[in-house]
């Protein structure tokens, strides 16, 4: 019987939280809906977690929905990559939604708990659909179904803070031009080979050669992709969205959303174009590089002089999109790891630091640096967490940080290119100083002596704490990722030749 | 450029007209209602250039019953954008949704007199814009 089932766990990663998010909306009850999410996040983990074990064991799998076999049918294709993102995906998704109890408590209207959980039921499923499938035109449908419901997640802040509601609009507008430049993009490719398959798409490409209209297939995905996942001159939308969305969504958009589409723009640049694409080459050296290094120095810069600490590390993150714009632009296999392993290890500390300002702002109602005066000694624990995570995000050894500049530095040694791996320094030390101004002020200044602070509850500390305890156990045991991240580099490589 | 090549092709300079028109207008106008307006123009140009890639000269619908030796249009593209419709009027009305909101919590759809209120929000009264 299970045997049966776990044939089908490729479509049910998909299916189970798509069919559990209206159930959540039919449910009244804001206990019942967020046991449903519970339930179906962590089933969602072990079922990520499965195939995981079963890709390294066997290779990869290829589930076709509804037994048409592909190139005519859909094929959901799980690789050592994206079986890599899918559990970190859900496994953020599970530790977010444990935690979201009292945060959607504190910041959400009551009449809109249930309808929370299930957009992010409906977020989950588009995020895990985009990562599985094997279908290009799949993916646009699967990115608007995360999108959509990421606007509306967005914009529940509004019962907090007005501006919400614009910057929800303001994501909408850039997201949809996103994705539809990334359809103008898949619909140019179609005309061009005839399939939608990434498998077939990428064989029918190497044998068609360079012309126009697969150039301006190229163009215009990478943009759309671009666009969704903020690369440096086209963030705009990203600030607000996550800093006056409500704390649980920022914890999981933050740690999940942008590095979906890092994976998406991966697969599309080496899977289906490939290496032999002349003009992906040069796309890589001429855009992506330059997008890359201003993308790792000037939202750093701008970091770190915003007065909120949710901007800041929303800020941080476009930074960090830099890093990974880095590694894929080396086009080898040391840098397309070190772009995977960060993938990850952002996933982790981004996860455990908006995560830990939930939890402050869960007490202070606030998440300016300002009111953190003192903190350290009203919630020590959640601080603490705070340190952890932030020594991750700016690379001290022993986390998960530092893996990753580690490899980074390593790839552009390798490539030959010494400054660019002395830029990397530098900007880590940019994020040494915004992450100081935090614990400067909740560490060194005194507590405002009528604050009411108070630890922060049980259930939002422990699925903090294994985030934490994760960014230092993935640093210290890094092989486990280093691993798999070298086999999904090789084959985004390979694949193209 | 032949004449010809422009005139063949007018169904492609049709929807390179309008995927300008919708993201300009998505780009320049400062109403919300109209930027979405814009954003659904621009969505529907991408509809019509999948339609025009599926049609073959000539040929007709795609029915089995038709018989042997019948030219047909591909019908996969025309399928490709109904789902890409339904996630244009998906958009369209979640778009809507907000700009409701926006108008009970702001008083205006105008996007500068947004910014000023948010800029208002963030500084305090006394910092001009």
């Amino acid at each position: 019987m299970l045997a049966q089932i776990s044939l089908h766990f490729p479509a049910l990663q998909v299916v189970l939280p798509l069919i559990a998010s209206p159930i959540c909306m039919v449910l009244r009850r804001e206990r019942a809906a967020w046991g449903v999410a519970l339930v179906v996040s962590w089933a969602s983990f072990l079922i990520a977690a499965h195939l995981l074990i079963q890709v390294l064991d066997e290779g990869v799998i290829s589930y076709h929905m509804g037994g048409w076999p592909p190139p005519w049918g859909i094929e959901y294709r799980i690789d050592a990559l994206n079986a890599f993102v899918l559990l970190l995906v859900s496994g953020i998704g599970a530790l977010v939604i444990t935690y979201a109890h009292k945060s959607v408590i504190a910041e959400i209207s009551p009449d809109n708990r249930c309808r929370f959980y299930a957009l992010f039921l409906l977020s989950l499923a588009g995020l895990l659909g985009v990562t599985i499938t094997g279908d290009a035109f799949n993916v646009f449908v699967f990115l608007e179904i995360a999108s959509l419901s990421t606007y509306v997640m967005v914009a529940l802040g509004a019962g907090h803070d007005k501006r919400a509601l614009s910057s929800s609009i303001s994501y909408l507008i850039a997201g949809t031009i996103g994705a539809t430049f990334f359809i103008i993009g898949v619909g140019l490719l179609y005309m061009a080979t005839g399939t939608l398959n990434m498998m077939d798409l990428a064989a029918r490409i190497a044998d068609l050669g360079d012309s126009r209209t697969l150039r301006a297939a190229f163009a215009f995905i990478v943009v759309g992709i671009g666009l969704k996942l903020a690369i440096f001159p086209l963030h705009l939308w990203l600030p607000n969205a996550y800093t006056y969305a409500p704390s649980v969504v920022t914890s999981f958009v933050a740690a999940t959303s942008t590095k979906v589409a890092v994976y998406v723009l991966m697969r599309f640049v080496f899977t289906v174009f490939g290496t032999r694409f002349e003009f992906q080459g040069l796309t890589l050296t001429y855009l992506f590089l330059p997008l890359a290094l201003l993308g790792m120095f000037v939202p750093s810069i701008v970091a770190v002089f915003q007065e909120n600490a949710k901007r800041m590390l929303a800020y941080s993150s476009i930074a960090q999109i830099g890093y990974m714009l880095l590694g894929i632009s080396f086009a080898t296999v040391a840098g397309l790891s070190a772009a995977t392993i960060h993938l990850f290890n952002h996933g982790l500390m981004k996860g455990t630091l908006f995560m830990v300002l939930g939890a402050v702002a869960y007490r202070l109602r606030s998440t300016d640096i300002a009111s953190m005066a003192g903190l350290a000694s009203l919630m020590p624990w959640t601080m603490a967490a705070f340190v952890g995570g932030g020594l991750s995000l700016i690379g001290v050894p022993l986390t998960v940080g530092f893996i990753s500049k580690w490899f980074l530095i390593q790839a552009a040694l390798e490539s030959g290119q010494w400054w660019i791996a002395a830029l990397v320094v530098i900007s880590s030390l940019i994020a040494a100083v915004y992450v100081w101004r935090v614990v400067e002020v909740a560490y060194l200044q005194p507590a405002p002596a009528d604050s009411q602070a108070t630890e922060a509850p049980l259930s939002m500390l422990i699925p903090i704490w294994v985030l934490v305890l994760a960014n230092f156990y993935f640093g210290i045991h890094a092989s486990l990722t280093t691993n798999m991240a070298t086999r999904a580099a090789e084959m985004l490589l390979g694949a193209g030749t | 450029m032949s004449a010809e090549f422009v005139l063949g092709h007018y169904n492609y300079w049709i929807v390179v007209v309008l995927m300008m028109v919708g993201l300009y207008t998505v780009m320049s106008r400062g109403n919300l209602i109209k930027k979405l307006v814009g954003l659904n123009i621009f969505q529907t140009s991408v509809f019509l250039l999948y339609i025009s890639i599926g049609k073959v000269k000539g040929a007709t619908a795609p029915i089995e019953a038709a018989g042997e030796g019948v030219l047909y249009s591909n019908p996969l593209p025309h399928v490709l954008i109904l789902t890409a419709i339904v996630v244009g009027v998906a958009t369209m009305a979640v778009g809507l949704a907000i700009i409701v909101r926006i108008r009970e919590a702001y008083g205006t759809i105008e996007e500068d007199e947004i910014l000023a209120i948010d800029h208002k929000l963030e500084f305090g009264e006394g910092v001009n814009a």
